[in-house]
C-alpha cells in the first residue's frame, strides 16, 4: 500500500517533467535566484526590482503573515464581544450582535473585500486634499500615514532590551503567583514592574543615548513619504477579513458558553461572585474546552482567505508569487508546489500552536 | 464519551483496495501526455471546434458584445483560422483568459491557439514551450493620466501612484523605465484589466499604464473619459502576436500563413467586397492567393480555397483593424506602426509564391 502510494507519486511527478521537458518548457527551482525585475507596493524586509524571486517569496509571505497575525488578533477580540454580546441581557444588544453575525456570515468574503476596497478609495480624498490631524496623520485615498521613527546606530538593540524587560517582568510575575499559591496573600507587584522598566530603559539610555530620530510623513510631489503608512489595500483586507470571520466566531463563542451547564453559573453566583467574574473565571475557562477547536479552524480559513486580496492589488503570497512571479517564468508546477507547501506549512503550523493550548485548557481526568 | 460510537473506516480494506486499483492502472498510466505532439489539426478538425484564448474583455481585441459575440482584431484572427481550417467561422470557442493562466492553457492543450494581445519576448518564445507566430499589431507601453494633475510627460512622473496588471510585460517595462531614470514609484498591480482601471478612476493611483492601444481601449469604460489624456510617449515596444504550442510546426504554419494570406490580401487590394471579381484577376499573385493557380493551400494540409474562405468571411487585415481598431470603431487609432510596409509601416507578409 504505501509502496503504491509512493508508484503513484513517483508517476505523477516522472510524468509531468518528461511532458514539460518534451515541450520545451524549462524546469527546475533555478529561477528563484533569478532577479525578478518589477518593483510591489507593499515589504516588510528591503526588497526591489533587482532583488530575487526567493526575496519576492519572503516578502509575499510576510505580507500574508502579518495580515493573517493582525486579521486573527481582530477577528477572536470583535469575535468574542460579539458573541458575548448576543448572550447578554439586554435586548438592543443583542439584537445588535444577532443582526452583525446575519450581515457577515452570509456575505461572500470577495464582496465583503470589494466593498470595503471600493469604499476606501471612493471616499477618501486624493493626497493633495487628505484628512489631516496635528500635521502628522494623515488619511487620504492612497494610505494611512502616521508618524514614525528611524533607527540610528545603536537602535536595533532597543529589541534586546525590550525581551529583558519581558524576561524580567516573566520571572517577577512567576515569583509573585507562586507566593500566591503558598502563603494566599496577593500583593500588589507594580511596582517590581516599574523598577524593571527603569533598570531596562536607563541602561540604554546610558549606553546608547536616543538613537532614533522622528520620520514625520510629508507630501512630496504626488504621494505621501515617510512615516510608517497602511495601503488602502492592507486595511480594506484586514477590515474584511477580520469581520467576517468575527462572525463565525461570534457564534463558536456563543456555542461553547451555552454548552457550559447553567448549574455552574448558579452555583458561582451561590458563592457571591459578581456576574463579571463569574463569566471569567468559572463560565469562559471551561468554555474554552468546547470553543478552541472550531477556533482553530477559523484562524485556518482566515489565513487561506487573505489569498482572495489578489484582487484588490495587496502584495500576499498568491498575489504576487503565484500571480505575478508565476506569469513572469512560466514555471506554473514548480510556483505551485511551493506555495501549497508554504500554506500547508503556515496551516499546520497554526493547529501546532493551537493544539498545544488546548491541552493545556483541556479537562485533566483523574 | 462512550455513548458516541462512531462507524470506524477500516484503514487496511481502504489501503488494500487503492494498492490493487493502482497497480492496475500502472500499465496505462506509464505513458499518459495530454496534447499529442504533432496532429492538432486532426483534432481540431476531429472535435469540429477550434479552441481559442482571448482576454476576458479588451474592446479592440477581444470583448464579447451584449449578445455574447466576440469581437476585436484578435478575435477576427481566430476566426479566420477556423474558417480556413473547418469552413466555418463559428466552429471556435472562446475561452477567456487571464494574463495570468495563458500561457499554461496553451501548454496545457486547454486552447489551439493564443489570440490575447500577447507580447512577443525572448522568455516567452524560449522558456515557455510556445511559438508566436508574427505580430498582428504593433504596439509600445503608454501611460493615461487625470487631465488636471498637469502632467504632459512620463518624465514628470516622477513619486506617482502606478495601477498596472499583474504579471504581464508592463510591470516590468515600468520598473525598468523609472529605474533606470532613477524616479520613485508605488505600484498596484491588479489581477484583472478591470480592476486596475477601476481603481485608477477611483483615484488610487495617478496613472495607469499597459499598452497604448489598450488605453484607448480602456478610456472608454472611464467615468468621464474626456478628463483623461493618454501620454505620447511609450516606453517600450510590444509586438502584439498570436501563439501557439511548440512542437507542431505544421499547425504553427496554418496559424502564420492565415495571418500572413490577411497581410497579402490587404497589400493586393482584395477584400471581403471585391472577391468574387478578383477571382478572375490576371495578377498571378492575386491568382495564388485566391487558389486559382498553384497548391499552396493543400501543402498546409488544406484546400486551396483556403484564404478565398478567410477573405470572404472574415476580410483582409486592413478591413479587421478598422472595424475593430480604427476609423470605423470607437477607437480611432490610426495605422502608424501597423500601417503596410507598403505604406510606411511594419506589417510585411512573406509572398506566396
Amino acid at each position: 500500500m504505501v509502496a503504491a502510494f509512493i508508484g503513484l507519486i513517483w508517476w505523477l511527478v516522472d510524468n509531468t517533467v518528461a511532458n514539460l521537458a518534451r515541450q520545451n518548457v524549462a524546469t527546475g527551482f533555478g529561477f528563484l535566484d533569478n532577479n525578478t525585475g518589477f518593483d510591489i507596493n507593499q515589504k516588510l524586509i528591503a526588497y526591489d526590482e533587482t532583488s530575487s524571486y526567493q526575496r519576492l517569496l519572503l516578502v509575499g509571505l510576510l505580507n500574508t503573515a502579518i495580515v493573517s497575525v493582525l486579521g486573527i488578533l481582530f477577528a477572536t477580540l470583535i469575535g468574542f464581544m460579539v458573541g458575548l454580546a448576543r448572550l447578554s441581557d439586554n435586548w438592543l444588544v443583542s439584537k445588535l450582535a444577532f443582526i452583525y453575525v446575519e450581515i457577515f456570515r452570509n456575505l461572500p468574503l470577495l464582496i465583503q473585500i470589494l466593498f470595503w476596497y471600493v469604499l476606501l478609495i471612493e471616499i477618501l480624498p486624493h493626497p493633495k486634499k487628505s484628512f489631516g490631524l496635528w500635521e502628522v496623520f494623515f488619511l487620504n485615498n492612497r494610505g494611512l500615514y502616521l508618524p514614525w521613527f528611524s533607527t540610528l546606530p545603536g537602535g536595533g538593540y532597543l529589541l534586546w532590551v525590550i525581551g529583558l524587560f519581558g524576561a524580567g517582568c516573566f520571572y517577577v510575575a512567576r515569583k509573585a503567583r507562586n507566593m500566591r499559591e503558598l502563603t494566599g496573600q496577593t500583593k500588589a507587584y507594580v511596582r517590581n514592574y516599574i523598577l524593571i522598566g527603569v533598570i531596562c530603559l536607563g541602561g540604554y539610555l546610558s549606553l546608547w543615548g536616543v538613537p532614533f530620530e522622528a520620520n514625520l510623513p510629508a507630501l512630496k510631489g504626488f504621494n505621501f513619504r515617510g512615516g510608517l503608512s497602511f495601503t488602502p489595500e492592507f486595511v480594506a483586507l484586514l477590515v474584511a477579513l477580520s469581520l467576517y470571520t468575527a462572525s463565525f466566531i461570534a457564534e463558536i463563542v456563543r456555542a461553547g458558553v451555552l454548552s457550559v451547564s447553567k448549574g455552574q453559573f448558579e452555583a458561582a453566583k451561590a458563592l457571591g461572585l459578581p456576574s463579571s467574574v463569574a463569566m471569567n473565571k468559572v463560565i469562559i475557562p471551561q468554555a474554552m474546552r468546547v470553543i478552541i477547536p472550531p477556533l482553530t479552524s477559523q484562524y485556518l480559513n482566515l489565513t487561506k482567505n487573505s489569498s482572495l486580496a489578489a484582487a484588490i492589488a495587496y502584495p500576499e503570497l498568491v498575489s504576487v508569487f503565484a500571480g505575478t512571479a508565476l506569469n513572469q517564468t512560466g514555471q506554473a508546477v514548480e510556483i505551485i508546489f511551493i506555495t501549497m507547501s508554504i500554506y500547508l506549512f503556515l496551516s499546520l503550523l497554526t493547529s501546532f500552536l493551537m493544539n498545544t493550548y488546548n491541552a493545556r485548557v483541556t479537562l485533566v481526568e483523574k | 464519551m462512550n455513548f458516541l460510537k462512531w462507524p470506524i473506516i477500516e484503514f487496511p480494506k481502504v489501503g488494500l483496495l487503492f494498492a490493487i486499483i493502482t497497480f492496475l492502472l500502472f500499465p496505462a498510466l506509464a505513458n499518459v501526455i495530454p496534447a499529442k505532439a504533432g496532429g492538432t489539426l486532426e483534432l481540431i478538425k476531429k472535435r469540429n471546434v477550434l479552441t481559442c484564448g482571448v482576454t476576458q474583455g479588451l474592446p479592440g481585441f477581444s470583448a464579447p458584445d451584449d449578445k455574447g459575440r466576440w469581437h476585436g482584431i484578435d478575435a477576427d484572427f481566430c476566426r479566420a483560422v477556423a474558417v480556413a481550417v473547418l469552413g466555418d467561422a463559428d466552429a471556435i470557442k472562446f475561452v477567456p483568459l487571464s494574463a495570468k493562466v495563458r500561457f499554461t492553457a496553451l501548454q496545457s492543450g486547454e486552447i489551439d491557439l493564443l489570440a490575447r494581445n500577447t507580447t512577443w519576448t525572448m522568455h516567452r518564445d524560449t522558456a515557455l514551450g510556445i511559438q508566436f507566430i508574427g505580430a498582428n499589431y504593433y504596439d509600445g507601453q503608454g501611460f493615461i493620466v487625470r487631465k488636471d494633475i498637469g502632467v504632459t510627460s512620463v518624465r514628470e512622473l516622477d513619486g506617482a501612484s502606478i495601477c498596472a496588471n499583474a504579471g504581464t510585460t508592463t510591470e516590468l517595462n515600468v520598473a525598468d523605465y523609472f529605474r533606470s531614470n532613477g524616479m520613485d514609484y508605488d505600484i498596484s498591480s491588479f489581477e484583472k484589466s478591470e480592476e486596475a482601471v477601476a481603481a485608477y478612476d477611483a483615484g488610487r493611483c495617478d496613472a495607469y499604464t499597459t499598452d497604448q492601444s489598450g488605453l484607448y481601449a480602456q478610456r472608454q469604460r472611464l467615468v468621464d473619459p474626456s478628463a483623461h489624456v493618454v501620454l505620447s510617449e511609450v516606453i517600450s515596444k510590444e509586438p502584439l502576436s498570436p501563439a501557439v504550442r511548440q512542437g507542431d510546426d505544421i499547425w504553427a504554419d496554418i496559424v502564420r500563413w492565415v495571418h500572413y494570406a490577411m497581410l497579402n490580401a490587404e497589400e493586393l487590394g482584395v477584400n471581403s467586397q471585391n472577391i468574387d471579381s478578383m477571382k478572375g484577376s490576371p495578377n498571378p499573385s492575386i491568382r495564388r492567393l485566391l487558389g486559382v493557380e498553384g497548391s499552396f493551400g493543400e501543402s498546409l494540409g488544406l484546400d486551396n480555397d483556403w484564404a478565398t474562405r478567410v477573405i470572404r468571411k472574415v476580410g483582409n487585415y486592413g478591413e479587421s483593424f478598422d472595424r475593430n481598431l480604427g476609423a470605423a470603431s470607437e477607437l480611432k487609432i490610426e495605422r502608424g506602426l501597423n500601417a503596410l510596409w507598403t505604406q510606411g509601416g511594419l506589417q510585411f507578409a512573406p509572398p506566396i509564391r
